[in-house]
């Protein structure tokens, strides 16, 4: 269930190795520059938040993490979940050349395996389960047992309360089951880093509160997140680090609750306000 | 009518069931199965990035959808051997109307692959899958429920086109029907006949359609 424990050896002074490092990540949409040239590090157990405009590319930062989109430049390196037989893959894109091709298979392959993400629109497979729905990947691409795998989609499920739909379709399901499925999903491919893109969005108001309080849950247990966010409530409580993503660039990053109530740039400041102080 | 002619509609009914057991049926069944998976493998084709696939399946099915059908069995039948193919009445008009369905078959089929939504691709590549795992596990599954009422017309369609397979000798419902008018000189009576039995066939289908449809839906909002 919970990710592999914090090395508990680590002396004091040294910090905790990087999980995932993004080096001068660039990406166009055609003539459109979406990300200049994003760094980012995300320790083992770190709840990264990313906020920002629309448009601002925050959301094209957590695809590329996921291999949804291909960068044209920089690199992403990931760290498996048990470093002891995961080593770190290293993808560089300015080698691929913006090309899906241009990656070997198996990197982007080792990329999506260390990776989940959960969708702003759950993204369920409507034609399957909810219990095929979170059996799919591991049965199917990861070829672990059926039967392992079931017993861990059934405690799953159970733990976020949805054990008696393991039957229903998605379509019978409320939008806060559909997302609670969409991150049982994720977390039943073990992922070294959960990926979570505006995940209440698509919401009614009354259901948001489930899904974060799961996430807030999960966060507490070590899991290691990235989440684009409009919450920012939520990324103050749940978060270790801020980033305020805008035109392509992370602006400022830091201590949530230091960043969210005293941003340094001015930009910064007027996107806060903008959420604070829609009309 | 005379009480003769009823005799002889009674007469010919079991000929021209016959007929479509042995003809029409296993025809258009033979033929729709080949000409799908050719409507498959066009509709990939179709959808390909690369330019070359997609161009040589767009102009098979622009020749398909812009030549009659009658034109392309007598091409197969009666042309052919020109060229010294000869293709036996059989063969000749399954090959005929798999070509043609697969035309048709085609667009249906790309157009319900591309009426998937694009997030079920990705959540398909997030859990880790192919790119061709994600079209026959997650993509193909669903665009098939939207294409079940569109080919199950041209199924329907191709039913009843069968009977153009009597012009190259295929003994098939229409077939047993002309020959038996044309030995009892009782035209009007024979051919409506046919068309009944066509028409009792396309209804025995769209319940068909019909039921498949429902379990198809069973997992969608109504």
């Amino acid at each position: 269930m919970s990710p592999t424990d914090q090395p508990t050896d680590q002396p004091a002074d040294q910090p905790t190795p990087a999980l995932l490092t993004v080096r001068g990540l660039q990406k166009s949409f055609g003539a459109n520059q979406v990300l200049q040239s994003i760094d980012l590090t995300v320790a083992r157990g770190q709840v990264l938040a990313l906020i920002g405009p629309s448009g601002s590319g925050k959301t094209t930062v957590l695809r590329c993490l996921n291999g949804l989109e291909i960068a044209d430049g920089g690199t992403i390196e990931i760290i498996g979940a048990d470093d002891a037989t995961h080593a770190p893959v290293t993808i560089d894109f300015a080698a691929a050349h913006g090309s899906r091709s241009g990656v070997p298979k198996k990197t982007l392959g080792t990329l999506r395996d260390r990776s989940a993400m959960v969708f702003q629109h759950y993204n369920l497979f409507p034609h399957k389960t909810v219990l095929e729905n979170v059996m799919e990947g591991p049965v199917v691409v990861q070829r672990r047992p059926r039967a392992e795998v079931e017993a861990e989609a059934l405690a799953l499920l159970e733990r976020v309360g949805l054990s008696e739909k393991r039957d229903s379709y998605p379509f019978e399901l409320s939008g806060g089951q559909q997302q609670r499925v969409g991150i049982v999903r994720a977390l039943a491919l073990r992922p070294t880093v959960l990926l979570f893109d505006e995940p209440t969005s698509a919401l009614d108001p009354e259901l948001v509160g489930d899904v974060l309080r799961l996430i807030k849950e999960l966060a507490a247990e070590g899991w290691t997140m990235v989440i684009v966010t409009h919450e920012l409530e939520f990324a103050r409580e749940v978060a270790s680090e801020v980033a305020f993503v805008d035109g392509g660039t992370i602006v400022e990053h830091g201590d949530p609750k230091e960043m969210l109530r005293n941003p340094q740039h001015e930009r910064t400041r007027q996107f806060l306000h903008r959420l604070l102080f829609p009309f | 009518m005379s009480e003769s002619t009823w005799q002889l509609l009674l007469d010919s009914l079991w000929p021209l069931i016959h007929g479509a057991i042995t003809g029409t049926i296993p025809l258009a069944l033979s033929s729709f199965a080949i000409g799908l998976v050719l409507a498959l493998g066009l509709a990939l084709m179709r959808l390909s990035r690369r330019r070359w696939l997609s161009s040589i399946a767009q102009v098979y099915i622009s020749i398909v959808r812009g030549t009659p059908l009658l034109v392309q069995l007598f091409v197969i039948f009666y042309g052919l051997p020109s060229l010294g193919i000869v293709i036996d009445p059989w063969p000749s008009a399954i090959v005929a109307f798999s070509i043609n369905v697969g035309g048709y078959a085609a667009e249906v089929i790309r157009a319900a692959i591309l009426s998937v939504p694009k997030g079920q691709w990705e959540a398909a590549y997030m859990i880790g899958m192919s790119h061709r795992r994600a079209l026959t596990r997650i993509i193909l599954p669903q665009a098939a429920r939207v294409s079940v009422p569109p080919l199950s017309n041209t199924f329907i369609s191709l039913v009843k086109d069968t009977s153009l397979a009597s012009l190259i000798l295929v003994t098939e419902l229409f077939r047993e029907a002309q020959q038996v008018a044309a030995f009892s000189q009782q035209f009007m009576a024979l051919y409506l006949e046919a068309a009944l039995l066509y028409w009792v066939i396309c209804l025995v289908l769209s319940s068909g359609q019909g039921a498949l449809e429902k379990r198809l839906d069973r997992y969608v909002a109504h």
